[in-house]
């Protein structure tokens, strides 16, 4: 805590007298796409640093998701692009390739400090020797339970085990008399976190890992993955707890009051937050019979654009170290309510005790990020596998080594 | 043209009205002109260079030849997506143009409720696609958010998994293109139906011809421009076919098992999920030539003899 208040603090006075010197006003540009809690945690953060810095002004730049990742490479080609940007863990590869970030200054940024001060997980950023960005929160996932669902059909606890979930869903699921899901127990939606869950969670839970070390070779293709997946897909076929698509998605039916259990992450927390029809607890993620957890944790980070330079590149660092700070972790924390990066700020007494925040803290400690090279391909590529056994039928060996083909031609276009 | 070529280079510099009226005409056509240079006939061809490099929108574009090509045409994805994407033009077309036919005999026709019942039709044509799309998602749904479904199970049936199979997504998503287009042609054949003389219908009538062979030898041979341009309209519509798709697939787009992904959204996944410039640009070069061919085709078919 002191060392980092103490940094905090030479920053603060860097600051000042770096604006005092250069003298005159410094306009950077931040980046990042559209959701309202972010957009206002970052208006607020924005105001904060700019009375703490006189003489830097933040203008705060959005995109809808869908354009972000374009907008950006497009304006890098253009050389307009931002001065510090938010981009996820999983585009590294790309915007360092493209020469669309410049790697973290060492005098600010020292390596000993990020790897002592934040959680382990941001090594995602690091190319060769140097760091590309840092976060201001992570995610993890957690289960999500309709508390009223579970007093309904006389449940006390959220299941700790994937046995008991599976029983638990059993008792939660009910079906009209067409044979209609009116409630699953359990959300099967590979679309959705679920295909996080499998991966890094499930696979492994089974005495598999379903990657190379350095995520370049496809892994899961082993009797633990094919074992994992048929765990997954009986949900579907043999349980009959949850189908795919029911109320279109996963979070949909759990909103509407209408799935006992899904899994999710800590960006879910804003939306169900609104949810007034029932109360709905948080757990973590069930363990196998051994006792063995695992979880999956991503992040946004924040980056520093290769264009700026400069004054600009100061007011960048100046900014970009505001954002990894305690108090705009905090912050992020109460208005998105994603977890701070840094454990001292995220395993606060308070924190690990609330009923929300716990669960998912906890995960933290023993998660697992994936290095995606193609997110979006490689995650059609699991939900293409899940509904290969769902919709014709195919045995999930058969579904598994084709994912593994396919997934293995993907990595092999990057390596 | 009373003067000879003699008496008219005398009268140079000054430029004679004709020409002068065509710098005129060149000097307004000029804008469009450029403008259609620069953003349609500029970026279609470099379309066809971009698809011999492996251009990533980050590091410089590198020639290699035929290769994007040699790996889509070797790809079990790209064939499944070039049999959907006939699929809808095949099955989507006739259908759409024989109902929209049928609609617009029948209501020229009709006196009472005309104007209201065009508008009807004419409606789902001024509605955004993608709304119309997510209202069609849900009707969809199964039980208990899906509108049909619900109403099968009232009585008793199973579900149907419209957007969930294979088999039935890909027409389930057809159904809402043609029912959303419907009102376009509906309109220019009413429009077709009108611009046949009447005295024809009267002639074969004194004749005493049948209605079934006023259709076949009068309406239908008289209807043939319409009917020309309307095949042509709804086969690059149903080629270019994407809204639909996307917004009623958005979980999984083009899913399930890509049985609903049509070329478009193939191309548009490569480009902007991927990045795979040089890729996506060789499949719009097979989408170009579909396109050209599937028109000319049509044309020569459909020409006048």
């Amino acid at each position: 805590m002191k060392s980092s208040l103490m940094r905090a603090g030479l920053l603060a006075g860097v600051a000042i007298f770096g604006a005092n010197a250069a003298a005159a006003d410094v306009e950077i540009e931040y980046w990042q796409y559209i959701y309202e809690t972010r957009v206002n945690a970052m208006d607020q953060l924005i105001e904060k640093f700019e009375e703490q810095n006189p003489g830097i002004t933040v203008k705060q730049v959005t995109f809808p998701y869908a354009d972000y990742q374009t907008r950006v490479i497009a304006a890098n080609m253009a050389r307009k692009g931002p001065d510090v940007m938010q981009l996820f863990y999983g585009w590294t590869d790309n915007f360092v390739n493209g020469g669309v970030l410049q790697p973290l200054p060492k005098d600010a940024f020292p390596d000993e400090m990020i790897e002592s001060e934040f959680f382990p997980i941001v090594g995602a950023m690091k190319r060769g020797d140097d760091y590309y960005g840092l976060p201001t929160a992570v995610r993890s996932l957690a289960l999500f339970y309709n508390k009223a669902l579970f007093e309904k059909a006389g449940i006390e606890n959220p299941p700790a085990t994937l046995d008991e979930l599976v029983e638990t869903a059993k008792a939660l699921t009910e079906t009209d008399a067409g044979g209609n899901y009116t409630t699953v127990g359990m959300t099967v939606e590979m679309g959705g976190q679920d295909h996080q869950w499998w991966r890094e969670v499930l696979v492994r839970q089974f005495g598999g890992a379903p990657y190379s070390d350095d995520y370049s070779e496809v892994t899961y293709d082993s009797e633990a993955g094919i074992a994992a997946t048929k765990w997954y897909t009986d949900l579907s076929t043999e349980h009959k707890v949850g189908a795919t698509g029911f109320m279109d998605e996963g979070q949909a039916a759990f909103r509407a009051g209408r799935a006992g259990m899904t899994i999710d992450g800590t960006f879910r927390l804003g939306s169900f937050s609104s949810i007034e029809d029932f109360e709905w607890g948080v757990a973590e993620l069930p363990a196998n019979a051994d006792g063995l957890r695992s979880n999956y944790a991503s992040y946004f980070a924040n980056g520093i654009g290769a264009g700026a330079e400069g004054e600009e590149l100061e007011a960048a660092e100046k900014f970009l170290a505001y954002l990894t700070s305690p108090e705009a972790m905090q912050l992020w924390l109460e208005v998105v309510g994603e977890l701070p990066a840094r454990p001292e700020a995220a395993l606060t007494e308070a924190n690990l005790a609330d009923p929300v925040y716990g669960p998912f803290l906890a995960g933290l400690e023993y998660a697992h990020t994936t290095t995606f090279f193609d997110e979006q391909a490689q995650r059609q590529v699991t939900m293409d596998m899940a509904n290969r056994v769902f919709l014709q039928g195919q045995s999930v060996e058969d579904s598994v080594a084709e994912a593994a083909a396919e997934e293995q031609a993907i990595l092999d276009r990057f390596h | 043209m009373a003067f000879d070529d003699t008496t008219r280079a005398a009268r140079a510099p000054r430029l004679n009205m004709r020409t002068r009226r065509a710098l005129w005409v060149w000097a307004f056509l000029a804008l469009p002109v450029l403008f259609y240079g620069v953003i349609r006939f500029y970026p279609t061809l470099d379309a066809f260079r971009l698809s011999f490099t492996n251009w990533n929108l980050m590091s410089p574009p590198k020639f290699i030849g035929l290769q994007n090509y040699r790996e889509m045409f070797a790809s079990p994805d790209f064939w499944q997506v070039f049999r959907n994407t006939f699929a809808y033009l095949i099955i989507g077309t006739p259908i759409s143009l024989l109902l929209s036919f049928t609609v617009a005999y029948f209501l020229d026709r009709i006196r009472f409720g005309h104007a209201f019942l065009r508008a009807l039709y004419f409606l789902p044509y001024i509605t955004t696609a993608s709304a119309m799309a997510w209202v069609w998602r849900w009707f969809y749904q199964p039980a208990p958010t899906g509108v049909i479904n619900s109403v099968l199970g009232a009585m008793g049936i199973g579900g149907m998994d419209f957007l969930r199979s294979t088999t039935w997504a890909l027409p389930s998503i057809m159904v809402t293109a043609i029912w959303a287009g419907l009102g376009f042609q509906v309109i220019i054949f009413m429009a077709g139906l009108r611009s046949i003389p009447q005295t024809y219908y009267e002639a074969a009538r004194i004749d005493g011809v049948g209605d079934w062979a006023i259709l076949r030898k009068i309406t239908l041979p008289l209807l043939k421009p319409t009917t020309v341009f309307l095949v042509v309209f709804s086969s690059i519509g149903f080629l270019r076919i994407f809204d639909q798709v996307y917004n009623m697939t958005t979980n999984d787009p083009g899913g399930p098992l890509g049985s609903t992904k049509p070329l478009v959204l193939m191309i548009y996944q490569t480009a902007f999920n991927s990045y795979q410039m040089g890729a996506a640009a060789a499949q719009t070069v097979v989408l170009f030539t579909i396109l050209l061919l599937i028109s000319l085709l049509q044309l020569w078919i459909l020409r006048n003899r």
